[in-house]
């Protein structure tokens, strides 16, 4: 098994096929592809892959250390950042190939007009723990 | 077996203990011990009673836990001791409990995780479930808390307001894991109004009732939030709504007006009215005028203007908007709510998708999400319109 993180981005991936603005939907295709999402979920909780999946607000602080004794520098949200993240889904499967198949469905979930958003997903294999058995 | 029950008796469990010299994080283990235990017998072998059974399982459990030699003399003495016993002060331990998990020197996280295990028998696996966090994590918190607490003494009372803020926090929690935390939040707050009379504590318990009413009816047939408006009342619990009123009307006889009463005055005002369109949102905004008197918190101001733009026209409830601050939590939902009711339906569009992005939760993104393209689709309907789309 491997475990696989399936990243959604709210900028920085290449456009969607079906890109139209959420608030542009039909509210009933907003409910249709919440729907699809949670199914997606418990699908793979059934079949033993799902691991966590979690939602993130679109603004962000950026932080860093700043000297002894001194509070944290903090600045941001930057409005032109190019790569922002909005979610993401962690699986454990058997095979990449599998962790590909699933991130296809997951981009298949319907958007504006019922059709498929088309919307490209990050897949990004865990660094695993080392094999007992090197040799 | 009813689990609630036997997780009821923990607290008058946990004091005897005490009260019989075991410290504080000793016998709450040995408690937790007992109840596990309880679980696994009693199904098959039921107690007589039950409570003598755990005080017996738990005390043991003590016992077996402390093996210094230091300990061991002073668990002799121990030993030859009964337990002060009597309703009373039964009564006085389950308090004192209360007010030590609540204590003032714990951050609010470590007071809900040692209240809902010290008093409500709940395990670390569930408390950790409940709160998304692994179990280790949630072990942690709850020892550390027990350690803080540790050196405080006993006897004496503490502010009932600590208390009832994390009954609050535990009860606000949401529904989310296999423990209903508001349930639980419920159980433990009529347990503490058993054993202390408060208004506010009536208070609390009055609005706690009042919104566990309408839960069947705040999420609909899709798992989306209903709004108050929409919601079809045939679901509220009109045993619950009944009780609520009941425990809120004998609490404010007393003329000790706090802010759960005031909260709960509202949430009665809602519970009461057969309709939306019926609802007494004058007596509302009044009881928005004495909550703002007792807390001047901007959160209530905001729900204000919210019920200032029920009562007085959507005019009004901007017009109290435009004094609060637009960085407060929510305020582009109520300023889209009043936009709309004000027919600036482009408006209302923008503000609702902007409140969908600061949402702090999925189930509130989703609903504004709908509410902005609802408003879009409209728009779009009735032809090009120049203000309303963009890019």
């Amino acid at each position: 098994m491997a475990k696989y993180l399936l990243l959604k981005h709210y900028r920085g991936a290449p456009a969607a096929v079906n890109d139209v603005p959420m608030d542009q939907w039909q509210p009933e295709e907003i409910t249709a592809h919440i729907k699809y999402m949670q199914d997606f979920a418990a699908r793979l909780e059934k079949t033993g892959e799902f691991v966590d999946g979690q939602a993130l607000a679109p603004e962000g602080t950026w932080v860093r250390y700043d000297g002894e004794g001194r509070p944290p520098v903090t600045d941001g949200p930057f409005a032109e950042t190019k790569d922002l993240i909005a979610g993401w889904m962690v699986i454990d499967v058997d095979s990449y190939e599998r962790a590909i198949e699933l991130a296809g469905e997951l981009s298949a979930a319907p958007g504006a007009g019922g059709k498929p958003i088309h919307e490209w997903l990050e897949v990004r294999p865990f660094l695993a723990v080392p094999p007992t058995i090197t040799e | 077996m009813d689990e609630a029950l036997l997780r009821s008796l923990t607290p008058a469990v946990l004091g005897v203990l005490v009260r019989r010299g075991a410290d504080f994080a000793a016998a709450e283990d040995a408690v937790q011990e007992a109840l596990v235990e309880a679980v696994r017998v009693w199904p098959a072998d039921p107690p007589r009673d039950p409570k003598g059974w755990l005080v017996t399982v738990a005390w043991r459990k003590f016992l077996d836990a402390t093996r210094a030699d230091a300990t061991r003399r002073r668990r002799e003495d121990l030993v030859e001791q009964e337990p002060a016993g009597g309703p009373a002060s039964e009564v006085d331990d389950t308090l004192r409990l209360y007010f030590l998990c609540a204590h003032p020197s714990l951050t609010p996280s470590s007071a809900v995780a040692l209240t809902l295990r010290a008093i409500g028998g709940l395990t670390t696996r569930q408390i950790a479930r409940a709160y998304l966090v692994p179990e280790t994590t949630m072990a942690q918190r709850i020892s550390r808390a027990k350690r803080t607490v540790s050196g405080v003494r006993f006897d004496r009372p503490g502010d009932v307001a600590t208390v009832l803020r994390v009954l609050y926090l535990v009860f606000n929690e949401g529904y989310s894991g296999d423990v209903d935390l508001a349930a639980e939040a419920i159980r433990l707050t009529r347990q503490l109004a058993a054993a202390i009379d408060h208004p506010e504590v009536a208070g609390l318990l009055a609005l706690m009732l009042l919104h566990h009413a309408r839960r069947a009816g705040r999420i609909g047939p899709d798992g989306g939030l209903v709004p108050l408006a929409e919601q079809d009342r045939a679901r509220w619990d009109g045993g619950l709504i009944a009780e609520g009123v009941g425990i809120l009307q004998a609490a404010l006889v007393r003329d000790r007006l706090g802010e759960f009463q005031a909260q709960a005055a509202i949430a009665a005002l809602h519970a009461d009215a057969p309709t939306a369109e019926e609802t007494d949102w004058v007596q509302i905004v009044e009881w928005y005028d004495e909550l703002v008197r007792l807390t001047d918190s901007p959160v209530v101001r905001l729900n204000r203007a919210v019920a200032v733009g029920e009562a007085d026209g959507p005019r009004a409830g901007l017009a109290a908007l435009a004094a609060l601050d637009d960085s407060l939590p929510r305020h582009a939902a109520v300023a889209a709510h009043l936009r709309e009711r004000d027919g600036d339906l482009v408006t209302a569009a923008r503000l609702y998708a902007e409140a969908a992005r600061k949402a702090p939760n999925l189930a509130e993104r989703d609903h504004l999400t709908r509410q902005a393209a609802r408003l879009n689709a409209r728009l779009n309907a009735r032809g090009p319109d120049p203000g309303s789309r963009r890019g």
